[in-house]
């Protein structure tokens, strides 16, 4: 099923709509969660407060104002920024970064059961320290490219097409 | 700008991370209306973080698809306010006994879930161990010295099958071990084949393995196999055939 079609499934509150957005979304969600807050029970809470909050405001959700999976990544961010920020020691985006989702793949967590682990691994291990930094810093933990030039201390220009460059270089990995 | 142009900017990427401003938000929604070129590496650069994070993610237990789903049950129910009086007496009670339902009814949410968890963590666990029971069963027998393991290769249509053939040549009866064989597509199935190599190629059906959507080992018993100096699976339409297709040989090897 392709994204438009499950946001109009969803609209119309299907019951099995729940389920595909579930199958869809689940995993995805939690990965983007977990690599925010690095703990396994605090991120299932999070993922559940993600896919209520989503469930229950999706009529706010407009396929006018940009994709549907923008916006639920955006809403499991928020929730996991303000969950990792209302732990109170850390209160500084900066510490964020600290850990990227490299470091999880490689770590000693059992990875998703669909996954190939040790394929991917061995994939990342080819991304580039830079690109793993970049997509980690935007995309993965929200950061605005401002916030990204300062963090990588990189001029401002340069980080949108660097990041342009890594997601290249991570779609032929996953192309291949 | 020229959509050419918008790609090579970086400017798609950050549009789907969901980190530019409204306007600029606003400008690729309108290139991405005019140009097919704009959508398509949209859902590209989606795909590609989509995986992503889906491979970042640690193992999701089934748990919490059901506590979610319990979660979402209890926030769409919601107590209409039904009653009208002007009495405050009337007023007061009724809420102290919706404050008692409200605590009755979350209370019972609380048990449902724990009870749904625990009864559906029973049932897998249970289904668990009569798998491993069955597989048990079947590699106590194959563990008799009197079978011989057959390793089928994978052939040119699924290069990274394998199979394996057990064949005990007194009794005659074959395990065959499909594990490694990708699902059969909807009104196929695999059939399994002797075959006399010497002096002409002579395939003979020895069975067709119909429940393998149903099979969680997915080995299967076949009896009566008296001889073979190979075997082979091919795909067939529904119910088998009489010889096999060529073309659809997934599996191959000698004994």
């Amino acid at each position: 099923m392709s994204q438009e079609e499950l946001v109009i499934l969803i609209k119309k509150k299907d019951p099995r709509s729940f389920d595909y957005l579930y199958d869809m979304y689940a995993d995805n969600l939690f990965g983007v969660i977990h690599t925010i807050l690095k703990n396994k029970e605090e991120s299932e809470d999070v993922l559940q407060e993600a896919f209520v909050k989503i469930w229950n405001n999706l009529d706010a959700y407009d396929d006018n104002k940009g994709r549907f999976f923008t916006w639920i990544l955006n809403i499991a961010r928020n929730l996991a920024i303000d969950k990792y920020r209302s732990k109170g020691f850390n209160n500084h985006k900066k510490n964020l970064s600290t850990e990227n989702f490299v470091d999880i793949i490689k770590g000693s967590y059992s990875l998703n059961a669909s996954t190939d682990a040790i394929g991917i691994k061995k994939f990342i291990k080819k991304l580039k320290p830079t690109c793993i930094k970049i997509i980690d810093l935007l995309f993965f933990k929200g950061f605005t490219q401002k916030e990204a030039s300062e963090e990588l201390d990189i001029p401002l220009g340069t980080v949108k097409t660097r990041n342009r460059a890594c997601i290249n270089e991570l779609r032929n990995m996953l192309d291949n | 700008m020229t959509p050419e142009e918008l790609i090579t900017s970086g400017q798609l990427e950050l549009f789907v991370y969901g980190s530019l401003s409204p306007e600029e938000n606003e400008e690729i929604i309108q290139m991405a209306k005019q140009h097919e070129i704009i959508r398509e590496e949209i859902a590209a650069i989606e795909t590609a973080l989509y995986r992503l994070s889906t491979y970042s993610s640690p193992y999701l237990s089934a748990r919490n698809y059901e506590r979610i789903k319990a979660a979402l049950n209890i926030s769409s129910r919601s107590i209409g306010k039904t009653y009208k009086t002007h009495a405050f007496i009337g007023y007061a009670a009724s809420i102290l006994f919706l404050i008692g339902l409200g605590f009755v009814f979350y209370n019972y949410n609380i048990a449902t879930e724990n009870y749904e968890v625990v009864s559906t963590e029973k049932t897998e666990l249970k289904n668990e161990v009569e798998k491993l029971n069955r597989e048990k069963a079947v590699l106590n027998e194959i563990r008799e010295t009197t079978y011989t393991r057959v390793a089928l290769g994978g052939q040119t249509v699924a290069p990274n099958s394998s199979a394996s053939i057990y064949w005990d040549q007194e009794s005659h009866q074959v395990y065959v071990d499909v594990k490694n064989l990708p699902e059969p597509p909807e009104g196929k199935v695999y059939q399994v084949w002797s075959l006399q190599l010497e002096p002409a190629l002579v395939p003979t059906s020895i069975g067709v393995l119909d429940g393998y959507v149903n099979s969680d080992i997915k080995i299967f018993k076949i009896d009566n196999v008296t001889e073979a100096q190979g075997f082979g699976i091919t795909l067939e339409p529904e119910g088998g055939s009489e010889t096999p297709t060529l073309t659809q040989l997934y599996t191959l090897g000698k004994v």
